[in-house]
C-alpha cells in the first residue's frame, strides 16, 4: 500500500500543501495533471529524495517519513530512463543485488527473470548507448523491479515513446504488474496512457489531489 | 580567420621542424657524411644524449604525472561540489578558481615564493622552495584550475538522476558516487588529466621564480628551453621545443585514442 497523508513539501519557491492519496497492495496507481502541477515532486518525496514539512508517508505497514532512500524499498522508474552509460544491461540488472552482496548465483538467476519477463534477452551484454527509447524504459524498469521492492514510481516513463511504442510499453507495463503484484504509483499528464492503465486514477489541480477513479464512495 | 589560425600553428609546427631538417643537413654537408648518418646525427639525437636534457625530460615526465594526478584528485571533489551543490559563498569560490587561469604566470610564481615565506608553510619552505616539490607545486597551482573547470563541466553534463536512482536502488551518496557517477566522469576525468598534464609541461614562468632554473635539480623541458635560448644555442633549444611538441602531441593522441575506443564500446 501507498499512504500519503496530509503531505505538505517545498521544492524551492514551489509549494505543495495538505495532499493525500492511498494506493491500495497490488494495485495501479496513475497520478495525472498538468506540466508543474507538482507530480514529480510528490513522487520525489515518496522516493525520499526530498524531505516533508508536514504529514507522513506509509508505505506498506511501515511508516517511511524520515527514512533514507536507501532503504524504503522503492522502485524508480525516471522520464528519461536515467540508465548509467558506463554499465551494461545485464550490469543494471543485477546493480542492485550486487549492493545487497547478493550471491552471484542468486543475482544470475534474477537477471534472467527480468530478462524473460521483459523480454530483453538479446540486450543483456549492450550498454545503453544506441538502445531505443521502448529498450531503454524496459532496462530502466528492470532495475527498477530487481529488488523485488514494495512499491514502484514511474516519473512519466513512456512521454518520450512514439504512439505504437506507448501502447505496447502500456500494456508490458499492466502485464509486469500483474505478475509481480507489486503497488505502483505512475506519474503522468497523458489521459490516454492513465485510462489504460489505473486501477485507482488520481489528478492533482490546483495543488489538490482528487480521486477520479473509482470514486472515493466506493473506493476499497 | 579560423583558417589563419590553424595556418598559424601549423605553420609554427613546420618551421621547427624545417629548421631542424636544415641544421641536420649543415652537419652532414659540413662534416661529410651519409644521408643516412641524419638518423643518428641530429639535433634532437644530439639534445637526448646530453644528461642535462635526459634529467629534464625525466623530472618533466615526472613532475607533469604528479601534478596532472594531484589536480584530479582535488578536481574531481571540487567540481562535483560547484556542479552539484549550492551553499553560500559558491560564486566567491568560482571566482577565486578564475584566479590562477588569469594571473599572469610570473605572478604565481612570485605569489608562491611569498607564501612560503610564512608560517605554517615557512617550516618546510628549506625542502620546498628551489628544491623539487616546487616544481611540482607550481605546476599544480595552474594546472589545478584547468582541471576544476573540466571535472565540473563534466559534471554539469551527467543527468543527477542517476544518482538519485541509485540511491533508490540501496546505494549511499558515498556508493552512488563511486559506482555509479565516477564511470559516467571517466572520459572528463581523462580529459582533466591530459589537461592538467599538458598544461604543466607548458609551465615556465611559476617555475623560473618559485623553483630556479638549477642545472640537474630543478631544470624541465620548458626551463631548457631558456637556458638554451640564454647560452646562445638556439639548436638545443628548438630540438628540446620539439621533444616537448611531441610528447604533448603522444599524449593528445593517446587521449583520443582512449576516448574512442571508450566511445565505441559504448
Amino acid at each position: 500500500m501507498i499512504q500519503i497523508e496530509n503531505l505538505s513539501v517545498r521544492a524551492g519557491d514551489f509549494r505543495i500543501q495538505n495532499v493525500s492519496l492511498t494506493v491500495p497492495s497490488g494495485k495501479y496507481g496513475v497520478l495525472m495533471g498538468k506540466t508543474g502541477s507538482g507530480k514529480t515532486t510528490i513522487l520525489e518525496t515518496l522516493l525520499g529524495l526530498r524531505s516533508v514539512s508536514l504529514g507522513r508517508i506509509v508505505l506498506g505497514d511501515q511508516d517511511v517519513t524520515t527514512m533514507n532512500p536507501a532503504v524504503r524499498g522503492v522502485g524508480y522508474v525516471p522520464q528519461d530512463g536515467a540508465l548509467f552509460s558506463s554499465m551494461t544491461v545485464r550490469d543494471h540488472l543485477d546493480f542492485a543485488l550486487m549492493i545487497r552482496k547478493a550471491p552471484k548465483s542468486a543475482c544470475q538467476q534474477r537477471v534472467e527473470e527480468l530478462a524473460d519477463l521483459l523480454g530483453i534477452e538479446h540486450l543483456l551484454d549492450r550498454k545503453p548507448k544506441g538502445l531505443s527509447g521502448g529498450e531503454r524504459q524496459r532496462v530502466a524498469l528492470g532495475r527498477a523491479l530487481s529488488f523485488q521492492p514494495r512499491v514502484l514510481c514511474l516519473d512519466e516513463p513512456l512521454s518520450a515513446l512514439d504512439d505504437d511504442t506507448r501502447v505496447r510499453m502500456c500494456e508490458l507495463l499492466s502485464d509486469v504488474q500483474k505478475k509481480t503484484g507489486t503497488t505502483t504509483l505512475h506519474v503522468t499528464h497523458n489521459r490516454d496512457e492513465a485510462e489504460r492503465l489505473a486501477d485507482y486514477l488520481f489528478r492533482i489541480e490546483d495543488g489538490q489531489i482528487l480521486q477520479v477513479r473509482p470514486e472515493p464512495q466506493s473506493a476499497v | 580567420m579560423g583558417g589563419t589560425y590553424v595556418v598559424l600553428i601549423v605553420g609554427m609546427l613546420v618551421a621547427d621542424a624545417a629548421y631542424m631538417t636544415e641544421k641536420t643537413f649543415d652537419g652532414i654537408t659540413s662534416e661529410g657524411r651519409s644521408i643516412l648518418s641524419a638518423i643518428s646525427h641530429n639535433p634532437i639525437t644530439t639534445a637526448l644524449a646530453d644528461k642535462r636534457i635526459q634529467h629534464s625530460i625525466w623530472l618533466s615526465l615526472i613532475s607533469c604525472t604528479m601534478s596532472a594526478v594531484i589536480s584530479v584528485l582535488v578536481a574531481i571533489p571540487m567540481g562535483y561540489l560547484i556542479s552539484r551543490h549550492e551553499f553560500r559563498g559558491k560564486r566567491l569560490l568560482d571566482a577565486v578558481l578564475d584566479i590562477p587561469i588569469v594571473l599572469p604566470p610570473l605572478v604565481i610564481g612570485l605569489s608562491l615564493l611569498i607564501l612560503f615565506q610564512f608560517p605554517p608553510f615557512r617550516w618546510i619552505a628549506r625542502d620546498v622552495v628551489y628544491q623539487v616539490p616546487s616544481v611540482v607545486l607550481a605546476q599544480f597551482s595552474v594546472a589545478c584550475a584547468f582541471a576544476v573547470r573540466t571535472m565540473k563541466a563534466t559534471f554539469d553534463h551527467i543527468n543527477p538522476r542517476c544518482e538519485d536512482v541509485a540511491v533508490t536502488l540501496g546505494c549511499s551518496r558515498a556508493q552512488a558516487f563511486g559506482w555509479v557517477l565516477l564511470p559516467e566522469a571517466e572520459r572528463g576525468i581523462l580529459t582533466a588529466f591530459t589537461l592538467a598534464w599538458a598544461r604543466s609541461l607548458g609551465e615556465f614562468g611559476p617555475l623560473l621564480i618559485f623553483s630556479g632554473a638549477t642545472r640537474m635539480k630543478t631544470e624541465v623541458l620548458s626551463t631548457s628551453v631558456f637556458l638554451e635560448m640564454n647560452v646562445g644555442d638556439i639548436e638545443a633549444a628548438v630540438a628540446v621545443s620539439f621533444i616537448m611538441v611531441m610528447a604533448a602531441v603522444v599524449v593528445l593522441i593517446l587521449t583520443r585514442m582512449i576516448g574512442s575506443d571508450h566511445h565505441a564500446i559504448q
